[in-house]
């Protein structure tokens, strides 16, 4: 029997490996015909001329990303250090599955919600279309929330009590004691739970074409339209053949390795976790 | 005067505290009003017609579609992962191999984005084993992609299960296979089900790897063979075609309260498991 169970742990390495080859067979020669350079630094996406420039979706990629940072981290932080420390346990038991609710609620949700509020939200006060990078940005840090509050809460639970009562026997307050002793000492989860964030918001797809505007273009301000490496791939390759459907698996393969790079950060970032 | 003097710094990390709270939370409860309160009033009976048309747009065959791809993909995925957690907690011995390669690809699987598993999808079994857009591609996607999640939460759930319950078994003279079977699976049960359920969730919310394997067609019924669309893809075609809002809002309400109800009973058996290892 132990070879039935061993085989069905191979499964994931035989699914892996598909995936690989999958990918990079039908990746790697779109990516010699087109460059690897002209791949990654051309700023022009004209699939129907030819010319397949991946630099605009990278860069939206990382605006988007970054925006969703900006709005996510320093909210889910605090969040995280409130739930740990300050909490009562009457509100947390309300809080809590609040969070895990944020986690649950589908990508097509927020992006229907980020379509019927958000965009019009922005249009109106900010002016612009409404689809663009801050609207992006927004519905994204609002959906790596839960992720960073998570990660987060329990690093800062990990963090031995006697550090925040050490703190208070010393004369500080409970608030300096938390954000002076506990949070640095948990900085290694924190982190993590960031870069877990991070792949979420990279990751992300149908909530972000339904409010970024899809233009490949490099933008030009926070409210220009953004189209993002996730976005690429989902828009074109419904009816992308030959060397086009090649440069979206390529945009698949720069995304795979960005997913690999988040998650190496994690579980490095978890081992050094005190448990 | 007694007490301390008030420390402005304190202040004003409790307040930035209290409003990102305030903010987080109230940005939930605001998705969730608006949508219950644009979309209630619309759920009407035609919305659950057997059958889809371009006048009742009938979220049923969608409903169905979705019951039967969270069915398929647990069949395929369970078992596997169950298996796979065993192994690595049950039977591999400390120094093997296996074992570290098989938590990297678990852990990779789980940290690819879900358009790639989409595209995978299309390349593999849509064109390359000839399955085309189809139920079946659907769900050997999504099974590939829930299965890290099964892997890691029945593993936390072996992990949970104190040795004395296997040194008894053993005692008893039950061999391990019994044990396995009898005394540890039962006793890690409700882990294995908060597993379970996640990734039913993450079935019922996925979009981005279904709409180019299993297609975008809006009837059900029709079998492995055909495309088959999900609640969540639903939504997704609606809102994109925008011409149908009242019926979009109506549409999302439903997916949020099987949402809402996923999560009600995750949080139920993660009680329970709380409270028994409070008592263990």
């Amino acid at each position: 029997m132990q070879i039935v169970f061993a085989a069905t742990a191979c499964v994931s390495i035989a699914a892996i490996a598909v995936i690989c080859v999958f990918l990079l067979a039908n990746g790697l020669p779109a990516i010699r015909e087109i460059g690897l350079s002209n791949l990654l630094t051309g700023t022009v996406w004209k699939p129907l001329s030819g010319i397949y420039g991946l630099l605009p979706m990278i860069v939206g990629s990382l605006y988007v990303t970054a925006g969703a940072l900006v709005v996510g981290v320093p909210l889910g932080i605090l969040t995280a250090v409130y739930l740990a420390r300050f909490c009562p346990a009457r509100l947390y038991a309300v809080l809590k599955p609040g969070v895990d609710l944020m986690a649950g609620i589908p990508s097509v949700i927020y992006g229907f919600f980020g379509l019927v509020v958000i965009v019009p939200w922005v249009r109106t006060n900010l002016g612009g279309q409404g689809f663009g990078v801050l609207t992006a940005s927004l519905l994204l840090g609002m959906m790596i929330l839960p992720s960073i509050i998570d990660v987060s809460e329990s690093a800062l639970r990990a963090v031995p009590d006697r550090y925040f009562e050490g703190s208070l026997a010393l004369g500080a307050t409970k608030e300096r004691s938390a954000f002076s002793v506990v949070l640095p000492a948990a900085r290694s989860g924190i982190l993590a739970g960031v870069v877990l964030g991070i792949g979420r918001a990279i990751g992300e797809t149908m909530a972000v074409i339904m409010v970024a505007g899809n233009q490949p273009v490099i933008p030009a301000d926070i409210l220009s339209g953004v189209r993002t490496l996730t976005a690429n791939i989902a828009l074109e390759i419904g009816y992308a053949t030959d060397l086009h459907r090649g440069a979206l698996i390529a945009t698949a393969v720069v995304l795979f390795v960005f997913g690999l790079l988040v998650d190496l950060a994690v579980a490095g970032l978890k081992r050094r976790m005190p448990s | 005067m007694r007490g301390r003097r008030i420390d402005v710094a304190s202040l004003l990390l409790r307040t930035a505290m209290l409003l990102a709270v305030v903010i987080t939370f109230a940005g939930l409860l605001f998705l969730v009003a608006h949508i219950m309160s644009h979309g209630l009033r619309y759920l009407k009976p035609g919305l659950f017609n057997w059958t889809y048309d371009s006048d009742n747009l009938s979220m049923m065959p969608a409903i169905i579609n979705t019951l039967e791809m969270v069915v398929l993909s647990l069949l395929l995925a369970g078992p596997v992962g169950v298996g796979a957690a065993v192994y690595l907690n049950e039977y591999a011995k400390p120094g093997n191999r296996l074992v570290p390669i098989v938590r990297l690809t678990a852990e990779t699987l789980s940290g690819i984005p879900s358009i790639v598993y989409g595209l995978f999808g299309a390349l593999f079994f849509v064109k390359g084993l000839g399955w085309r857009l189809s139920m079946a591609s659907g769900v050997g996607t999504l099974a590939i992609m829930i299965l890290p999640l099964i892997m890691r939460t029945t593993e936390e759930a072996l992990k949970s299960v104190p040795d004395d319950y296997r040194q008894g078994s053993y005692g008893l003279g039950a061999g391990k296979l019994r044990t396995v079977f009898s005394i540890v699976l039962p006793a890690a049960m409700p882990g294995v089900m908060a597993g379970i359920i996640l990734a039913i969730g993450r079935i019922v919310g996925e979009s981005a790897a279904l709409i180019f394997t299993a297609g975008t067609v809006a009837q059900a019924g029709a079998g492995l063979g055909s495309p088959a669309r999900t609640l969540a893809v639903h939504l997704y075609v609606l809102s994109n075609e925008g011409l149908h809002i009242n019926e979009t809002y109506a549409t999302a309400v439903v997916l949020l309260i099987v949402v809402l109800l996923i999560n009600a009973l995750s949080d139920a058996i993660g009680r329970m498991l709380m409270r028994r290892s409070s008592h263990g």
